[in-house]
């Protein structure tokens, strides 16, 4: 059974400023607020997702300090101070990154519902000590769960972006 | 969950006194230390666990590595797994841990969890996790429902009647064969503690994990020099490929010299209610040439205590066949 999630007007809620986006917002919720619940019903930015609350499917993956994390095990109120990227801060439909450029060029998904976490993962990757093979980025990338089974072009679209990013610019 | 205060601590002195106040570090604490937080956010969604004050240690300064002047190595309690992981001494000097640790969950949890928090992490016990049903760990007395129930990934090794709840770190099974040493400081000054004497088989009391008192915190943990001419490997094997637990696993750090393996250590993971050192095992290899032969002797003593359960006794085989796996792997020439 759900519980209901926890109100702000709670007694024991706490004063937050949160960095989100490179925009400061002022806060008052409740401690038990995750990062994830902060994200999507208070600042309303709902391309983070929530599939298993439980740090297992990384729907919910978002970058602290430039770092993939699981914000539905962050209590919000922990991360004052610290730079928080969501997916909206990392492209938007005019201006997608290449990561997400990628996954539309690839058919990297199919409902979609895992996409953002895939994305902000993949990001996160290409920063990373990855090895180059499929199998280094499958294993990097094993912290987000596709219930469709797009793994395949998930990973054509990770590889595709890291290839194009070692190629020398033109001219 | 329940409700909890938040505090920061503002330094180590803070968090120590402010910890002292609860009953108990162990299983029902009513203040608990938070780091990366992905064990203890997960179980008190769970209502597992119901602290009544979290202590937030993230930016106390225990977030660094350095290499001592002896050749060894301290890591912070609040380095994060990753930063751990990937750093070049470790990579250079401590392959097993390097490997445990990306072993381990998946890039996002090893980016929020904490060295200290690891050697805490909690078991993946079903029944554990589930406040409907019995366990002795979680409400001493209530009874272990996972030794009539489904126990396949549960321990063979140091077991009780009471509880067979194993413990699921990868970096813990590699710290063992490393003999790292857990410093902490508490309301009594400081102390070192041998990774050998910091988890305490569940026997008749399974809510008591750790040496851990109130108010103890553990503010670095320490690695000796790495052994002259030894090369060291995690093997894990579980159900699926990654980000998964194992069912069985070793850490090896051996060295061999024309074909004799002259110091060997020893420790197994995902079969034992505590990261499984092998003093067994090590003196099967000790002096003896690095054949098959041996290394199935020196599994064979491993898992001479194993006590299977009713679902897990192909852990006894497989733990097996995973050390003399790793020990190949380690010994052969480069």
């Amino acid at each position: 059974m759900k519980e209901p999630l926890p109100s702000s007007s709670s007694k024991d809620a706490v004063p937050v400023t949160l960095t989100v986006n490179g925009k400061k917002h002022d806060l008052r919720i409740d401690p038990r607020t995750t990062l994830l619940d902060c994200l999507r019903e208070h600042l309303h930015l709902t391309g983070s997702k929530k599939g298993c609350d439980h740090g297992q499917c990384g729907a919910c993956t978002v970058h602290i300090n430039g770092r993939r994390v699981n914000s539905c095990l962050c209590f919000a109120a922990m991360h004052e101070g610290e730079e928080i990227t969501t997916l909206e801060g990392i492209g938007q439909p005019e201006n997608l990154h290449p990561v997400q450029a990628a996954f539309v060029a690839c058919d990297a998904y199919q409902c979609g519902y895992c996409t953002s976490g895939q994305i902000m993962s993949a990001v996160a990757l290409l920063k990373e000590p990855c090895g180059p093979e499929d199998a280094d980025v499958k294993e990097l990338m094993s912290g987000n769960i596709c219930r469709c089974g797009a793994y395949p072009n998930i990973v054509a679209a990770i590889q595709s972006v890291r290839q194009n990013a070692k190629q020398p610019k033109a001219g | 969950m329940k409700t909890f205060a938040l505090t920061r601590a503002s330094d180590s002195a803070q968090a120590i006194a402010t910890a002292a106040k609860a009953t108990t570090a162990q299983q029902g604490a009513e203040i608990r230390f938070i780091g990366g937080g992905t064990t203890l956010i997960d179980l008190m969604k769970l209502n597992v666990e119901q602290p009544k004050t979290l202590v937030d240690i993230n930016r106390l300064p225990l977030d660094k590595i350095e290499a001592l002047p002896d050749g060894g190595l301290t890591i912070g309690a609040v380095v994060r797994n990753s930063d751990l992981a990937y750093h070049p001494l470790v990579r250079k000097n401590y392959a097993v841990l390097s490997e445990a640790i990306l072993s381990g969950a998946s890039a996002q949890l090893r980016n929020m969890a904490t060295t200290a928090g690891n050697l805490l992490q909690r078991t993946r016990c079903m029944y554990f996790r589930a406040t409907d049903m019995p366990c002795n760990k979680r409400e001493p007395g209530s009874g272990c429902a996972a030794i009539t129930g489904a126990n396949r990934s549960l321990a063979i090794l140091g077991t009780s009647e009471h509880c067979i709840a194993t413990n699921p770190s990868d970096m813990n099974v590699a710290m063992a064969a490393l003999e790292a040493t857990i410093h902490v400081r508490g309301t009594k000054g400081e102390r070192s503690i041998p990774i050998a004497d910091f988890h305490v088989l569940p026997g008749d009391t399974p809510q008591r994990e750790t040496v851990l008192e109130p108010g103890d915190l553990i503010t670095h943990v320490a690695i000796p020099p790495p052994a002259p001419g030894s090369r060291s490997l995690y093997l894990k094997l579980r159900d699926r490929a990654s980000y998964e637990f194992a069912l069985a696993s070793a850490a090896v750090v051996a060295t061999v010299v024309d074909g004799k393996v002259t110091r060997a250590r020893i420790a197994l993971g995902g079969v034992g209610t505590k990261p499984w050192r092998s003093t067994e095992a090590e003196g099967e290899l000790t002096g003896q040439p690095a054949t098959q032969a041996v290394f199935q002797k020196a599994a064979d003593a491993a898992l001479r205590d194993a006590r299977p359960q009713s679902e897990n006794d192909f852990k006894v085989e497989l733990a097996k066949r995973c050390l003399v796996h790793a020990l190949k792997l380690a010994t052969q020439p480069a």
